[in-house]
């Protein structure tokens, strides 16, 4: 490939500085030199435009001095803030002697699991200021969460943030990470995680989407042998939103959960890619997505198992549950296997379709009035990967947004 | 075929080669190998055909040449030489009636077990058989022309029908389609072309076997087969195919148009020769068939995939009419180094339109076996339903099964089902059947048979006896 001039990225990235001290950044920069934003001929952006984000004019965001009320959004007493992608240490909170929690100019990265191929990976790892360490050491048991709050307080700004959330052996721990973007509908976060789950350790990471504006999150996982890692991404809010998960499971005997809700309204667009990698023998992995989508939004899943060969006794499932509730909301769905060895137990289901008549019926027949049928009927849908919430925190904070947003009352 | 028995089941299980792998020497008026303006020019002089069929060939033959082949499947293969293709041979003589067949091709149809003075007095099927690309015989003609029905070569349907070609021709697959739907509408040289009027059932399943017999000779067949309204037809396409060693692209198009209230049912069995066990030779099968739903009318294809190295294959039906089915059912096996990617595409237009896929694969060797198919319900398509079944069945540790399904939904009232499973043979059924007395081989056979059954209930009678038999021979020394 040539290096590309006059593309939308490389007048995208004209307000950014790219050039830095650190080698694994400038081969960032470099990678960006030959890629563009994708479009919808591109297989993996088939049903996602991005050309609202390719048109912007965004520059790199500043944290500001004001004093920022969180309060109802925070889950844990151990918590971060990151405002328009810069650590805020004077509103955060966490005691080091229970949790090992530490800030680090990306300047100082020596190894990145990103994929530089990959355009907002390469622009991540290209421009975050700051990387944020969760790192669980040996046989250590967190009782608390972890709760990073990202916010975007500023119009027409790309915040670039870095997670990297680690554990030794036995570690387990749970991270909440929570997206909020009150009003700045032209600003972009672009988010990248890597998960390494090491051998034995039981790691969980809830994603909260919460945020306006366009939210693209890119998470690497790596799962060593004997462990468990569960993901629960929570959608609520964004005019574009996209998600990447990929993960690897490169030890026997694991366990693996991606759980995600999607909920939306008007014009929004969720785009749910997620990608399990089964490497080596006996693993299970469970995966269930449910999209409740009104207005005129549209709502993307591709969930895509992969059984390498000589991959083994896998025993991989995989539902996506779609429920349209207006006439002009869409779903493109595609669950994906790629199975290279034989004896597996694999499958998947996708189902679209509206509430149920009869339920609709027999709640009206109660009493009940046809638009709070149908709100017991969307909660109970959605409920089953609400319940994986186990944390009571956050389902409660789920719930309240969805009463906020949507009306719904509590199941 | 009708009087098939185990017996000679377990005689053509002993047969290891491809079992129709021969060539008969039949005299072919061949064009030297190449593809360019003139030969499409030929190809059309030699048929006689009028010249906006030749302006057709043309102007696809320009979109080919800006088009580039298509890398999304789910195979590994080395691009065909469009220039080391010869794209026309015909047997030399034309044969007035059944009895001047050369004695010869009659032996072939023999061995191929379609005889046609059998099948004549037998099945009541009306076999238009091709070998290499055009028809030498069409039997039944007549009394298929009673009922006004026109089923003929697809040369004979241009000079006696060319009203109804043109009016038809590239209405469901546009000649700028897809890469090979494309060089099909250049350089097509024979095919079949099957007209139902308005309000007849056809009387008998119509048949067609296609065979690539010249070296080096691509096949380009062109089906166009149209069902007026309320009519009602059963077309069945069967494939078998000499061994070779070089690779030979079969790049076919098959278009239906189902009218108001009319009917379709396409069945295929295809067996084109697989390459040998170490993935050598083969034929390149990239198919694109389509079909046209008017007013509650129906589509169903039936397909048994058997053959081919590699095969790429998406009957499709666009439901296009209100209150219209579209169905597809599947069995595709692949063994050695076979590659299959086939799957289906229904299209939902129309309000109430119903489909329903089954597709069920069967890897074995070092094959890879890919369902691809895309449900598209559309904003206009008010209460569509669709219910996918794929189910893959592993039989060895080195194959691959994979599903790539696409669901698309716009209409809130539309009910979409999907669901996917993939699984190895159930050791302990096969211990089972040997538990009592049954070998191992034959107890895979009748495993496969009963997970393929579903698919092989809807084939004609005819037809799934071959096609059981065809699983069973396709699969043989498979279990690892």
């Amino acid at each position: 490939m040539n290096v590309q001039t006059d593309t939308k990225l490389q007048s995208f990235l004209s307000g950014f500085e790219g050039v830095r001290e650190n080698a694994i950044q400038n081969e960032a920069w470099d990678a960006l030199q030959y890629l563009d934003f994708p479009t919808t001929r591109d297989e993996y952006w088939k049903y996602t435009r991005i050309s609202k984000i390719a048109n912007a004019k965004l520059s790199s965001g500043k944290a500001s001095n004001t004093i920022l009320d969180l309060e109802k959004h925070l889950l844990s007493d151990q918590f971060v803030i990151i405002e328009n992608g810069i650590f805020r240490a004077d509103l955060s909170s966490f005691d080091l002697s229970k949790v090992n929690v530490k800030v680090e100019s990306t300047d100082t990265l020596v190894q990145t699991t990103a994929n530089m191929d990959e355009l907002f990976q390469a622009m991540n790892t290209a421009l975050a200021e700051q990387t944020l360490f969760i790192s669980i050491p040996k046989k250590q048991v967190w009782e608390t969460p972890v709760q990073v709050i990202y916010i975007t307080t500023e119009n027409q700004i790309m915040s670039n943030t870095r997670l990297v959330f680690e554990s030794e052996d036995f570690a387990e721990g749970h991270v909440i990470t929570t997206f909020i973007n009150e009003g700045n509908s032209q600003s972009l976060s672009n988010h990248y995680t890597e998960v390494l789950v090491a051998e034995n350790a039981h790691l969980k990471l809830d994603k909260i989407q919460v945020g306006n504006g366009w939210h693209v999150a890119t998470e690497n996982v790596w799962q060593d042998g004997n462990s468990t890692f569960k993901i629960n991404t929570m959608t609520l809010k964004g005019d574009i939103v996209r998600n990447n998960l990929n993960i690897e499971v490169a030890g026997e005997n694991c366990e693996t959960f991606l759980n995600g809700a999607v909920i939306t309204k008007e014009n929004q667009l969720v785009d749910n890619h997620s990608f399990v990698n089964h490497l080596v023998s006996n693993c299970m992995s469970d995966e269930n997505y449910k999209y409740v989508l009104d207005g005129k939004s549209t709502g993307v899943f591709n969930g895509r198992v992969v059984v390498q060969p000589d991959a083994q006794k896998i025993n991989a499932y995989q539902q996506n549950g779609n429920v349209l509730l207006s006439d002009f909301a869409k779903i493109n769905s595609k669950p994906e296997l790629e199975i290279y060895a034989d004896d597996v137990k694999c499958s998947h289901g996708s189902t679209t379709g509206q509430l149920d008549e009869d339920a609709l019926f027999y709640l009206q027949a109660r009493g009940i009035s046809k638009d709070k049928a149908r709100k017991i009927l969307v909660s109970a849908f959605v409920g089953e990967v609400l319940q994986s919430l186990d944390n009571e925190k956050v389902l409660a904070y789920v719930n309240q947004v969805l009463f906020d947003e949507f009306g719904w009352t509590e199941m | 075929m009708a009087n098939y028995t185990e017996e000679e089941l377990a005689k053509d299980l002993q047969t290891q080669e491809y079992e129709f792998g021969f060539t008969s020497d039949i005299d072919s008026d061949t064009i030297p190998k190449g593809l360019n303006e003139d030969v499409i020019r030929f190809i059309s002089a030699k048929k006689n055909e009028p010249s906006w069929l030749l302006d057709y060939r043309l102007n696809a033959y320009h979109t080919w040449l800006e088009m580039e082949e298509p890398k999304w499947a789910h195979v590994k293969y080395k691009k065909p030489d469009f220039q080391d293709i010869s794209y026309f041979s015909a047997p030399k003589k034309q044969y007035e009636s059944w009895d001047d067949v050369d004695p010869e091709m009659k032996a072939t149809m023999d061995k191929l077990g379609i005889s046609m003075d059998e099948q004549k007095k037998l099945t009541g099927v009306a076999v238009d058989f091709v070998m290499d690309s055009v028809s030498v015989a069409t039997s039944f003609k007549e009394k298929l022309s009673e009922l006004g029905i026109i089923f003929c070569s697809f040369s004979e349907a241009v000079e006696n029908h060319p009203d109804l070609v043109k009016k038809y021709l590239g209405t469901v697959v546009p000649s700028s389609d897809n890469y090979y739907a494309t060089l099909n509408s250049a350089v097509f040289s024979d095919g079949s072309f099957c007209y139902i009027p308005k309000g007849v059932r056809c009387p008998m399943e119509l048949s067609t076997y296609f065979r690539i017999n010249s070296s080096g000779t691509g096949q380009f067949e062109r089906t166009l087969l149209v069902a007026d309204q309320g009519s009602y037809v059963s077309y069945l396409e069967g494939c078998t195919a000499p061994q070779r060693d070089e690779n030979q692209l079969h790049a076919a198009v098959v278009e239906l148009i189902a009218m108001d209230d009319a009917e379709i049912k396409y069945s295929t069995v295809q067996n084109w020769y697989p390459g040998d066990k170490n993935g050598k030779g083969g034929i390149f099968n990239f198919v694109t068939k389509r079909g046209l739903c008017e007013k509650n009318a129906k589509i169903s294809w039936t397909q048994v995939e058997t053959g081919s190295a590699v095969t790429w294959k998406y009957p499709s039906c666009i439901l296009k009419g209100d209150n219209s089915i579209g169905e597809f059912y599947s069995v595709a096996v692949t063994n050695n180094h076979q590659q299959a990617d086939t799957g289906t595409k229904m299209i939902h237009l129309g309000k109430n339109t119903k489909s329903t896929v089954i597709s069920k694969g069967i890897s074995a060797g070092q094959s890879q076996n890919s369902y691809r198919g895309l449900i598209q319900i559309h904003k206009s398509a008010s209460n569509a339903r669709n219910f996918t079944q794929c189910d893959s069945l592993l039989m060895t540790d080195k194959c691959g099964a994979h599903t790539f399904p696409y669901i698309e939904c716009a209409n809130n009232t539309a009910r979409l089902e999907h669901e996917a499973t993939t699984s190895k043979i159930g050791e302990d059924q096969i211990f089972y059947c040997q538990q009592r007395g049954i070998s191992e081989e034959k107890a895979i056979s009748l495993i496969v048979n009963g997970y393929a059954k579903e698919v092989l209930n809807k084939l004609p009678m005819e037809f799934a006896v071959e096609a059981q038999k065809l699983l069973a021979i396709s699969l043989e020394n498979s279990v690892g």
